[in-house]
C-alpha cells in the first residue's frame, strides 16, 4: 500500500521545514519533498521604508545569522546613497561578520549537528541532542557552551547587541573601537582560535574518521557550487569580494554581485515558499533529477571551500591543503560541509586577529557622510548559509521602493531536496525503515545548515 | 528530575532561541537539570507525527512549562500554538514577535495577497511563477501575538529577550513563583544626560552617528531624543539594559521599540508622537511614522492603507 512518511518538524536546524517520503506499493521511494512551511514577506514590507532603517529591520530574517542580513542591507543602502563607507568603517563591519561565523560554526557543528556523531545517530532522540552530550561528554560540552558565549558576549558588549545588531550604519559604523575594546577582543579571539584548531582536530580523529563511509556515501549529489573570492588574489572572502560559479567539473566564472541577475535565477515549485535558485546563465534550466541534474548548484561552507584558490591566513590554508589532499577540487561528498565548515572556523577567527590588528582599526573617522537618494545598490556578504543577496531601489526621499533578497539557505533548496531524495532512496528498501533511518535522512538536511 | 518543558517557535527568526543559550555559565544545569525539555525542534528530535512521521494528527508531549517564541502567520502556526496551549499547564510567550507581532507584523499594514504576488514575480524570479499551495500551510488573514489566540500565562518581550531576564522567568516557573521583572521604561534605565528641551525642532534621521566623545561612558553622552533623533526610549518597556545602559543606546544607536509598549496594551506610535511634541519636535517631520508601530503592528494597531479610489472612474 502506498504512504506518506512526515517528518516534521525537521530538527537541529534552523528553520521551519517537513520531509515528505512517498512509498510506492511496494515499500520504496517514489519521491521526496522538502517543504520549506514559511513565508513572511520582507521584501515586500520594507517598501516604504527610510533606507538606512532597513539594516534594522531586515536582521530579523533570521536570528542566528542577524550580522549578514543587517551588513548586507547596509551595504545595498550604501549603493543607492552612492556612499563608501571610510576605511575604519568598513573593516570594523567585516571584523563583527566574520566574527559573527565564529559563533554560528560552534553552534552548527557542536549543538545542532555533533549529537548525531558523538551519541550516534541511531541513538534515541531523547539522547541525541546537546542535553545528552552533557551526559556522555561533560567535558567537551561545558567548553563548547562556554566558548560559544565567549564569542557572543565580545560582539554584544561591542557593538551593544550580538542578536539583532544595530552598530552597522549607512556610511560605516556606529562607533569607533576604543584601544582597551581592541585588547579585550584580541584576547578572546586568540583564545577562541585555539578551540577552532582543537575543534578540527576533534572531528577528524573523532568524526570524520570514524564516520567515513557515510561521509562517502550518505546525501551525496554532483552539482556546481557558488562563493565569494578575493577580487585580486581568488582567496576565500566572507565580507567583500567578487563572487565565483564554479560547474561540477571546476571550470567557473566570476562576476561583481551587482551582476547576479544575468547569472543566477529563481525556480518557484506548488509545494515550497522558499524559491529555488539555480545558475540560468548555464543555459540549461532547472533539474532536480539525480543523475543529471540541471542548473544545481551548491552554496555555504563546502561551496566557498571548492571555489576559493587559498585561504590568506595560515592555519586555514594548511587545512584546506590536508582537506584538499583527500577529497580533490570540488569536493562534492555532502557531509564535508561539516569539515569545511570547521576550516571556515578557523579562517574567521584568524582573519579577526588579522582585522584587530589593522592600524587603522582604532580610528575615529568610522562614518562618511550621508545623503538619502534615489539610487539603487546590491549589497552581498557571505552568511554561514551561503551567499546572501540584498538588492534596494530607493527612491527621491531615499525611501525604499523595491526590494529583491536571495538568502543563503534558497541556493541550496534544491541541493537539499536532491540528497534527500539520494538518501532515502538508499536507506528505505521494500517498506523497511527505522527512526535512526529516518534521522540519517534528516543528517544529509543538517550538513546544509538551512 | 527537572521541571517538564516543550518550547515551540512559530512564525519566528531563532533569536529567542539564540537568546536562550546566551544566558550562559547556567545553561548547562538549566538545560539539563531545573529543566527537563520533552520538544524543542531546534534542540531536539521530537516529532508531531511520531518518530516514524506515520501519525495523522499532530502532537506534542504533556509539559508543565511551555514556552511560544514568533507570532501567528499561519494554519500550521495556529495548530502548533493552540497544541501547545492543550499540553502546557503554564505557556510563555517568550520575544516581541510572541507577545506583539514583532517586525513580521509590518506584513499587516500590507495588503496580504498583492505582495504576495510581489514576491513570487519579482527579477530574479522565473516568469508565470504562482504563489505555492500544495502540503504548505496556508496564511491567516493577517499577523497575530500568541495572545490574541489562546491564552497566555506569562508575557516576556524583546527582541530578542535578555538572556539575564529568560533565566529568570524559566527559574521562576520552574520554582512555582512570580518572576522580578522591569515594568518601566527604557529610558528609566538610560543613564544619558538630560538637559530639558531639546536643540532642535526637527526630527533628524539616522544619518549621521550622534554626538558623544569616543572612548566615555553613556553617561556622558547627551540623551538621543535631545539630540533631535527618533529614540522610541519613552515609550517602550524596560528590559534591554545590560552592562549599565540599554543594548542600542549603548552602541550610541537610538531605540527603536523592540521590547513594545510600556504598558501591554499602549500604543507606541500615540505615544511617541506626544512624547516628540512635549521635547518641542515636531511629529510631521517623521518620515515614516507607521513604522513607528514595527514591533507593535499586531493586536490590530497595523492596517493596509485604504488606497485612494480616484473619482469619476468606473471599473
Amino acid at each position: 500500500m502506498k504512504k506518506v512518511l512526515n517528518i516534521a518538524p525537521v530538527s537541529r536546524i534552523e528553520g521551519h521545514a517537513k520531509i515528505a517520503i512517498h512509498l510506492d506499493d511496494d515499500g520504496n521511494v517514489e519521491n521526496t519533498f522538502l517543504h520549506i512551511q514559511s513565508l513572511r514577506g520582507f521584501e515586500k514590507f520594507i517598501e516604504g521604508r527610510p533606507a538606512e532603517e532597513v539594516p534594522r529591520i531586515v536582521n530579523r530574517i533570521c536570528g542566528i545569522c542577524p550580522w549578514m542580513h543587517h551588513l548586507a542591507s547596509n551595504k545595498a543602502v550604501d549603493g543607492a546613497f552612492g556612499v563608501t563607507p571610510t576605511p575604519t568603517g568598513h573593516k570594523l563591519r567585516e571584523m563583527c561578520q566574520v566574527m559573527a561565523h565564529i559563533n554560528d560554526k560552534i553552534l552548527h557543528f557542536f549543538f545542532l549537528a555533533a549529537p548525531d556523531f558523538v551519541l550516534g545517530p541511531d541513538a534515541d532522540y531523547s539522547v541525541r541532542n546537546i542535553m545528552g552530550m552533557v551526559k556522555a561528554a561533560p567535558e567537551l560540552a561545558k567548553q563548547v557552551v562556554k566558548m560559544r558565549q565567549l564569542g557572543q558576549m565580545m560582539l554584544d558588549k561591542f557593538a551593544g547587541k550580538a542578536i539583532h545588531p544595530v552598530a552597522g550604519v549607512v556610511g560605516g559604523f556606529a562607533k569607533p573601537m576604543a584601544e582597551e575594546e581592541r585588547k579585550e577582543l584580541l584576547q578572546g579571539t586568540q583564545t577562541l582560535l585555539d578551540f577552532g584548531c582543537y575543534a578540527l582536530d576533534f572531528a577528524i580523529n573523532n568524526v570524520f574518521a570514524k564516520y567515513m563511509d557515510i561521509i562517502g556515501d550518505l546525501g551525496a549529489i554532483k552539482t556546481g557550487f557558488l562563493g565569494m573570492v578575493d577580487r585580486e588574489d581568488g582567496s576565500l572572502r566572507l565580507y567583500d569580494g567578487k563572487l565565483r560559479l564554479m560547474k561540477s567539473d571546476g571550470s567557473f566564472v566570476d562576476f561583481e554581485g551587482n551582476e547576479y541577475i544575468d547569472y543566477i535565477g529563481e525556480h518557484v515549485e506548488p509545494w515550497a515558499y522558499s524559491k529555488m535558485v539555480y545558475a540560468k546563465s548555464w543555459n540549461e534550466g532547472f533539474d532536480m533529477a539525480l543523475t543529471e541534474p540541471k542548473g544545481i548548484y551548491r552554496v555555504n561552507t563546502l561551496a566557498r571551500i571548492n571555489v576559493c584558490d587559498k585561504i590568506s591566513t595560515p592555519k586555514a590554508q594548511a587545512a584546506l591543503e590536508t582537506f584538499r589532499n583527500s577529497f580533490g577540487r570540488p569536493a562534492q561528498q555532502t557531509l564535508l560541509y561539516h569539515y569545511a565548515r570547521l576550516i571556515e572556523l578557523i579562517y574567521s577567527c584568524e582573519r579577526t586577529i588579522e582585522l584587530l590588528e589593522w592600524e587603522g582599526i582604532t580610528g575615529q573617522n568610522v562614518r562618511a557622510k550621508v545623503e538619502p537618494k534615489a539610487g539603487r545598490g546590491v549589497g552581498v556578504v557571505e552568511a554561514p548559509r551561503g551567499t546572501l543577496i540584498h538588492d534596494y531601489t530607493t527612491d527621491e526621499n531615499g525611501c525604499i521602493s523595491g526590494a529583491n533578497l536571495i538568502v543563503g539557505t534558497t541556493h541550496n533548496i534544491a541541493p537539499m531536496n536532491m540528497s534527500v531524495k539520494q538518501a532515502a532512496s538508499t536507506f528505505i528498501k521494500d517498506g523497511v525503515y527505522s527512526e535512526g533511518v529516518l534521522n540519517q535522512v534528516e543528517m544529509a538536511v543538517r550538513a546544509y545548515d538551512p | 528530575m527537572g521541571v517538564t518543558t516543550a518550547l515551540e517557535w512559530l512564525g519566528s527568526c531563532s533569536g529567542c532561541e539564540i537568546a536562550i543559550l546566551n544566558i550562559g555559565e547556567d545553561l548547562v544545569s538549566l538545560i539539563t537539570e531545573t529543566l527537563n525539555i520533552v520538544h524543542a525542534p531546534i534542540l531536539m528530535d521530537h516529532k508531531y507525527f511520531g518518530q516514524c512521521g506515520e501519525g495523522v494528527t499532530l502532537e506534542i508531549p504533556e509539559a508543565v512549562v511551555g514556552i511560544v517564541t514568533g507570532g501567528v502567520n499561519n494554519r500550521e502556526h495556529l495548530e502548533v500554538l493552540q497544541e501547545m496551549r492543550k499540553k502546557c499547564k503554564v505557556l510563555l510567550a517568550l520575544g516581541t514577535c510572541a507577545t506583539h507581532g514583532g517586525i513580521p507584523a509590518l506584513m499587516n499594514g500590507q495588503d496580504q495577497l498583492e505582495s504576495w504576488e510581489g514576491i513570487f514575480s519579482t527579477v530574479s524570479t522565473d516568469p508565470g511563477a504562482e504563489i505555492p499551495n500544495v502540503e504548505v500551510p496556508p496564511p491567516l488573514d493577517r499577523v497575530y501575538a500568541c495572545d490574541e489566540k489562546v491564552k497566555i500565562d506569562m508575557q516576556l518581550p524583546g527582541c530578542p529577550p535578555n538572556p539575564e531576564l529568560i533565566g529568570e522567568v524559566i527559574v521562576a516557573l520552574a520554582e512555582g513563583r512570580v518572576p522580578v521583572l522591569p515594568g518601566k521604561s527604557v529610558c528609566d534605565t538610560c543613564p544619558t544626560k538630560r538637559e530639558g528641551k531639546g536643540m532642535v525642532d526637527k526630527v533628524k534621521r539616522f544619518i549621521n552617528n550622534v554626538e558623544f566623545k569616543p572612548g566615555t561612558p553613556i553617561d556622558e553622552m547627551r540623551c538621543l531624543l535631545e539630540q533631535g533623533y527618533m529614540c522610541m526610549g519613552p515609550v517602550t518597556v524596560a528590559g534591554c539594559a545590560k552592562r549599565g545602559g540599554p543594548s542600542c543606546i549603548s552602541a550610541r544607536v537610538p531605540c527603536r521599540g523592540c521590547f513594545g509598549p510600556v504598558r501591554r496594551d499602549g500604543n507606541q506610535l500615540l505615544d511617541m508622537m506626544n512624547g516628540l511634541v512635549s521635547n518641542g519636535l515636531d511629529f510631521k517631520s517623521v518620515v515614516d511614522r507607521r513604522s513607528v508601530l514595527r514591533f507593535s503592528g499586531a493586536h490590530g494597531r497595523l492596517r493596509p492603507v485604504k488606497k485612494r479610489v480616484a473619482r469619476g472612474k468606473v471599473k
